[in-house]
């Protein structure tokens, strides 16, 4: 059975907010995610998803609950320096703006950032850079500039960097966001690999719809509470729900409800175009 | 906009490169007290040579090289002008009104021009050319370490020029957005009156600074997320240990100095 990685019971979080007055980000938070799952945590703008990021590897220090990670409580006001670092170390985290997470002016260097803080031996941190490197295709751009790379390609040294210090889990924050196309198919790919190929635990914190549905399971917030919880295909079911939360279900999604609504049977769950056609056509032969 | 002149690393394979940054930073200090030690014709075309000599050894495109001088160009044309009429000697070579202008204005001039073009060549040859600015900011944090005993935060300095040189790039490419956004919205940074112009470019200063800000905040928060704690027990990918190859430069800058104090001594030539 899948044992747990993240549990976390009854979050809060307060904080100050420009009009002098403190506001509740998160209200009242409880859910575990089990080691090696791809979860997508769905919110729109200002519903707390990225300050539930920024909590889990205790970047903020939640007003009220409690946050375990690989069964240890890591909001323990007790906490040592090392215990800190040894979370962000099993907790690693990849931001929104790639220009803003690179620390060197070499892409190697930076992907070396991480381990040479962890105070890994040189020719352990070399044998660590040149795989994570190869791992999100990049070796190529190893010596390059950061600042000559595409938005995809910059994200993608990010992840490489996190990768290389080791963690369990990865939480995604909005990593996406910022790329065009062609680099968020690319990210989004590396992402997937990660987790299927490597077993690392995945957060991905996100709002759009397309990247939820290749998730394992999908968390929505909405105003810092827990809306739904559940597979992709339970979640977009609740088409009305996700709409009071101001999110839309992938247009696939909304073709087949449209579709079953005007009476035509299509059996199994749509979450990407690939099951919308593979329905249709079923469908369609059936006739 | 995304090319700052003198200061730019350029990847090749060469001697120089290779070389160890920190024997390059010695290398450099070295290079700029030779440079101050010529005083005759010999000795600045030894120095001219020199420099010349390093830009074959560093495989850099001439091209390059004489557009890091042309940032430069104003400032040796200014003080060849003023050395050329300002120096006073014995031989007259030409007057016209009160412009007088003497043989040994022509070599002062000549001179400080030759003496400016090598240090400006030396250097980047040496650091900025072959040498990434992370190489460069790690040497001088081993070459300053000793001072880590005073208390001195060698490791927080070297950080922040990394940065700095990271964000380099960055921020000018959000000037040149900022700007566009601006231009594209009527303002003008290229006439009217130097104050005018000046102030024309706070609308632009005031986001740059906010979104830097902004961009230093982020900054911080994936340096901790990468579990960055101010150095301590930090071991570093590459460790370079001191060759044999990187001692002798060192001897031949040391026999470089040592001829350009012989030749003052001996005098030979035109001597200032």
């Amino acid at each position: 059975m899948a044992e747990t990685f993240i549990k976390v019971e009854n979050l809060s979080y307060l904080y100050d907010a420009d009009d002098g007055n403190t506001r509740k980000a998160l209200k009242d938070l409880s859910f575990e995610i089990n080691k090696g799952e791809f979860v997508a945590i769905l919110g729109h703008n200002g519903s707390g998803k990225s300050t539930l990021a920024k909590l889990l590897n205790i970047i903020l220090t939640p007003t009220e609950g409690k946050i375990f990670v690989g069964g240890k409580d890591v909001t323990d006001q007790n906490m040592s320096d090392e215990d800190i670092l040894a979370l962000r170390k099993t907790v690693g985290m990849v931001f929104q703006n790639p220009d803003n997470q690179l620390v060197a002016t070499i892409v190697e260097d930076d992907v070396a950032f991480g381990p040479e803080n962890l105070g890994v031996s040189s020719p352990d941190i070399r044998k660590r850079v040149d795989e994570v490197l190869g791992y999100v295709g990049m070796t190529e751009y190893a010596k390059h500039e950061p600042h000559r790379l595409s938005g995809g390609q910059k994200q993608r040294v990010a992840i490489a960097g996190v990768m290389a210090m080791m963690p369990e889990c990865i939480i995604f924050d909005e990593s996406t966001a910022m790329l065009d196309p062609l680099g968020r198919k690319d990210v989004m790919e590396a992402i997937e690999r990660l987790n299927r190929d490597k077993g690392i635990t995945v957060i991905m914190i996100t709002h759009y719809m397309d990247e939820a549905a290749r998730a394992d399971r999908v968390i929505v917030l909405d105003d810092g509470r827990l809306i739904l919880d559940g597979t992709p295909s339970e979640v977009f079911e609740e088409e009305e729900r996700l709409r009071e939360c101001g999110l839309a279900i992938p247009q696939c999604t909304e073709l087949i409800h449209k579709l079953r609504a005007e009476g035509i049977s299509l059996e199994g769950e749509c979450v990407s175009l690939e099951d919308c056609v593979a329905l249709i056509e079923r469908s369609l032969k059936k006739q | 906009m995304k090319s700052i002149a003198f200061g730019q690393y350029y990847p090749a394979e060469s001697p120089l490169h290779r070389l160890d940054p920190r024997v390059k930073i010695i290398l450099t200090i070295l290079y700029i007290v030779c440079s101050f030690m010529c005083k005759n014709v010999l000795s600045y075309a030894l120095l001219l040579i020199s420099a010349i000599a390093l830009v074959m050894l560093g495989r850099i495109p001439l091209r390059i090289v004489l557009k890091g001088l042309k940032a430069v160009l104003f400032v040796l044309g200014f003080t060849a002008a003023l050395n050329i009429f300002w120096t006073a000697g014995e031989q007259l070579l030409f007057e016209w009104k009160f412009i007088k202008i003497y043989v040994e204005g022509i070599y002062a001039a000549v001179f400080i021009m030759i003496r400016i073009t090598a240090l400006i060549i030396g250097t980047s040859m040496l650091m900025t050319y072959t040498t990434t600015p992370i190489a460069l900011t790690n040497a001088i944090e081993d070459l300053l370490s000793p001072l880590k005993k005073l208390h001195v935060p060698v490791h927080s300095f070297a950080m922040m020029m990394t940065i700095a040189l990271r964000f380099i790039p960055t921020l000018t490419e959000e000037t040149d957005r900022i700007m566009t956004a601006q231009k594209a919205r009527g303002a003008d940074f290229t006439s009217g009156s130097l104050v005018a112009r000046a102030k024309a470019l706070i609308p632009v200063l005031i986001p740059l600074f906010v979104s830097a800000f902004n961009r230093a905040g982020d900054l911080a928060t994936a340096m901790e997320c990468r579990c960055y704690n101010g150095g301590e027990g930090r071991t570093r990918m590459t460790v370079r240990k001191l060759r044999f190859a990187d001692i002798i430069p060192l001897f031949l800058i040391l026999l470089f100095g040592a001829g350009l104090v012989a030749l003052n001594i001996l005098k030979i030539g035109y001597t200032m």
